[in-house]
């Protein structure tokens, strides 16, 4: 019996020096949100293509700057203003040991423009994609544009063969019955592989071993979860259970930084959080100004811009996590942003202003507001509340889900609003993409400037958008977005441009990451000690 | 007897049409399903497009047959954000919750029977009335912020026992249990006691409450006079006749437990069929909520339908009632 005992102790030293160093890690990270699908194709959203990128690829990539690097495609060359031609990365594998060619280039420009793809706009709808040889693709234009590539980092490359053989040639419909093959299973050339996904609760990453970079990260695992709660993600990270967690609401800032195992690292990210005017109706849907709408008015719009103390929201709502911002864009997306200056508030000219517009005593209006869906929404709408009664406006707040906001505000609810706060984030990091949605006239079904909720229109910005959208030269283009801005902003004043809030990750001290302001989570940048 | 059982069983499909009814009104209220599938890019026309594929423009009326005659087949459609079929979805987190629901009924019996004896008997001790105050607690705190209590007590402070999840779990055929894996065990222990704080306060008060009564009743009188152990009169003759109304509750209480784990469900992030219905809500997934409140409904009518039986079966004179008429 003793013997057995000592033998067996023998055996469990001898195991345990045998085993591997502990330099690969496990890394794991909780988000607030379900990974929803592993079609890359079924949702536009930054935190799934975050996550899917770091196991499908483009033909570019962004950096760690988002500076637009070489992907899938080795090289490229506009030969013609209208057609680019794309050089493809030789040798390159997918997960299950096919050859990446020009075929699978093809076909994902085909499936990406399928009626069920929520990727439509990653590529114009009459661009035609011509296989020159298996490691050459040609993009044939109706009409040039500069930016055609600026958001392939996240239409990511399918293998023809075997989206094929699994019958998910096209992305999942909305309305389908059936299981849809590449929703639950990936196959990428990137650097992870997923080796086990359970819809909302888990999904696990190895290291694809084929993979043509070098990789930067040194984890033997990566296991997502999702954790819903604040309080529990807050408690997971603290308590060393999860490496990494997001968002961290503000008021926990200041404990998770005063504790051992984790901090905080914020930093500016791209979403500019605004607030927005019906302009179009002849009268206001919700408020006491009867047979004319005052948001018509120049006056009043300035009025309300000059009433909202954005400093004091930064700094006391947003407790500092938030950059004040004079633009609908980011000044990381816009190189020109230095030469406008936000202006200050100023209640004594707003109240001046609404006199000569002629409401000396103020009107009521309500307000729109999601209360889940950016970081402190509701309590920004409630300061905006607060701020607007100083110069005697009496904004009745009407706060509510995002799922019943967005219904209302949007175009599902024939943008059923008079005053709101929305948040936009250019898809493609650049300014055409905010003048097309957000200052582009649109029709009552949302044919033109789509998220342009209160349809401020200028035929004058119509104009200078399009020219935009086809200028090459780069320095005349970033003029050209400087007037329409120019105009927009400081002349018509078209919209409340709020702050760009900031992003919150909470990091186990253990642990590098890279935080990019898009707010893509690319773990394949990450070590753990 | 047979009677009785038809007759239920065709009240039960009534109560499970009125609450499918009931929820698909209610539908109409949570917001656009459109705009939490698609990013907010998507063009007027694409919405309107699948709207239109989701038979969403149709009246309720035509929706809601629709949806029962489907449902009849154990068809409740895809999920809308997973885009995977419902029913793959809720059979893979049944097991989650179900677990839990027995562990912590399990606790809430072990653990609420012995104090409730114990307090009946020895009224007085100290023991008893921290035990009772320990009861109030778990009448008196809503779910949500025991768990989140336990949360900062144990794993932040103690660094004992996981926050969240269910730690390793293992395939049997359909099933995945935490039973069977050390840290399966770990991971329940929180999420357990949490939602079986309230049901064990409930039935130690119960037990208490009876036994109290049982205690002062002749028989025992006459049990104490003969000479027998306490033991054998405690546990012998009183507990064996409080069980009865306690057996009532603990079935009853099993349907709430698995109804309203949702809420340790999400504290824990507790992989079951709760926090799924609660992210669809979020969601507007509306073929997880349709799927998900008529299997509560399920449950429920089941579990009362046993109960039911079971009365039947300990109770004679319900026997004998149901035979004459």
């Amino acid at each position: 019996m003793k013997n057995l005992k000592t033998a067996f102790f023998a055996a469990a030293i001898a195991l345990a020096t045998f085993a591997p160093p502990a330099q690969a890690a496990t890394f794991r990270l909780a988000f607030q949100g379900d990974l929803k699908s592993l079609d890359p194709y079924s949702l536009n959203e930054t935190f799934t293509h975050g996550m899917l990128g770091n196991v499908y690829e483009g033909l570019t990539k962004r950096d760690k700057e988002l500076k637009i690097i070489p992907g899938l495609a080795e090289r490229w060359e506009v030969a013609e203003p209208t057609r680019w031609r794309f050089h493809l990365r030789k040798g390159v594998k997918f997960q299950n040991g096919e050859d990446f060619t020009a075929d699978d280039v093809v076909f994902s420009a085909d499936r990406a423009r399928k009626p069920a793809s929520d990727v439509k706009t990653r590529l114009p709808a009459d661009v035609k994609v011509v296989k020159v040889d298996d490691h050459t693709v040609d993009f044939i234009l109706s009409s040039p544009n500069p930016i055609l590539h600026y958001e392939w980092d996240t239409w990511y490359i399918l293998s023809k063969k075997w989206a094929e053989a699994n019958g998910s040639a096209e992305p999942q419909p909305g309305a389908g019955q059936q299981q849809s093959y590449a929703a639950l299973n990936a196959n990428g050339t990137g650097p992870f592989v997923i080796t086990e996904h359970q819809a909302g609760v888990k999904t696990i990453f190895k290291p694809n071993p084929k993979w043509w970079g070098k990789p930067e990260h040194n984890f033997e695992e990566v296991i997502f979860t999702t954790i819903s709660n604040d309080a529990t993600r807050v408690a997971a990270l603290l308590s060393g259970d999860i490496d990494w967690a997001d968002p961290i609401p503000l008021q926990d800032v200041e404990r998770i930084n005063a504790s051992a195992n984790a901090q905080v690292l914020q930093g500016p990210e791209l979403r500019t959080i605004f607030l927005g005017f019906d302009q179009y109706r002849d009268e206001l849907k919700y408020s006491n100004v009867k047979g004319k709408n005052p948001f018509k008015d120049v006056r009043v719009r300035k009025a309300f811009y000059l009433a909202i103390d954005e400093n004091a929201i930064a700094d006391k709502v947003m407790r500092k996590a938030a950059t004040p911002s004079a633009l609908m864009i980011s000044p990381l997306l816009f190189p020109l942003s230095k030469d406008f200056p936000r202006p200050k508030a100023d209640p004594a000219e707003a109240k001046k202003l609404l006199t000569e517009a002629g409401y000396p005593n103020g009107f009521e209006v309500t307000m729109d507001c999601p209360n889940d869906r950016y970081v402190n929404d509701e309590a920004i709408c409630q300061a905006v509340t607060a701020m607007l009664a100083r110069v005697g406006i009496k904004i009745n707040l009407l706060a509510q889900p995002k799922a019943k906001y967005f219904a209302k505000i949007l175009v599902s609810g024939g943008y059923d609003t008079s005053f709101y706060l929305l948040g936009w984030t250019p898809g493609s990091f650049d300014s055409w993409n905010i003048l097309a949605n957000m200052y582009r006239c649109r029709d009552e079904k949302g044919v033109g400037g789509n998220n342009n909720v209160g349809n401020y229109c200028k035929p004058q910005i119509e104009e200078m958008t399009n020219k935009i959208l086809v200028e090459s030269d780069t320095a005349k283009r970033d003029q050209l977005i400087k007037t329409a801005y120019d105009i927009t902003q400081n002349q018509d004043w078209a919209y409340i441009p709020l702050h760009q809030q900031a992003l919150a990750w909470g990091v186990s001290k253990k642990v590098k990451v890279v935080q990019r302001a898009d707010n893509q989570i690319l773990f394949y940048w990450f070590r753990k000690e | 007897m047979l009677a009785f059982i038809i007759r239920r069983l065709l009240q039960s499909v009534v109560v499970m049409l009125t609450v499918s009814l009931i929820a698909f009104t209610l539908f109409r209220f949570v917001g656009d399903p459109i705009n939490q599938m698609v990013g907010i890019e998507t063009t007027a026309e694409e919405r309107a497009q699948l709207r239109e594929q989701l038979g969403l423009n149709d009246s309720v009326p035509v929706q809601f047959s629709r949806f029962v005659a489907n449902a009849a087949r154990l068809n409740f459609g895809n999920s809308y954000q997973f885009k995977t079929p419902v029913i793959d979805l809720i059979k893979d987190r049944f097991p989650a919750t179900m677990e839990l629901a027995f562990a912590s009924a399990l606790f809430a019996l072990l653990v609420g029977i012995p104090m409730g004896v114990y307090t009946a008997i020895d009224r007085y001790a100290i023991l008893s009335n921290v035990f009772l105050s320990i009861s109030l607690i778990g009448i008196s705190l809503p779910t949500f912020l025991i768990g989140i209590l336990l949360i900062f007590l144990f794993p932040v402070t103690l660094g004992v026992l996981p926050s969240f999840g269910r730690g390793e779990v293992v395939r049997l055929g359909f099933w995945s249990t935490g039973f069977l894996t050390a840290s399966g065990l770990k991971a329940l222990v929180l999420p357990a006691i949490t939602l079986g704080l309230f049901q064990m306060t409930l039935i130690m008060r119960l037990v208490r409450g009876e036994m109290m009564e049982v205690l002062r009743a002749d028989y025992i009188k006459f049990a104490r006079a003969r000479g027998l152990s306490n033991r054998a009169i405690n546990f012998g003759h009183a507990l064996k006749n409080t069980l009865v109304p306690v057996m009532t509750i603990t079935g009853l209480q099993l349907g709430s437990i698995i109804a309203f784990a949702l809420i340790t469900e999400s504290v824990f992030q507790w992989p079951g069929m709760g926090l799924l219905f609660l992210k669809a809500v979020q969601n507007v997934d509306i073929p997880i909520m349709s799927a998900y409140l008529l299997l509560v409904a399920f449950i429920f009518v089941t579990i009362n339908l046993i109960v039911d039986m079971l009365y039947a079966v300990v109770d004679p004179r319900i026997r004998i009632d149901t035979k004459v008429a």
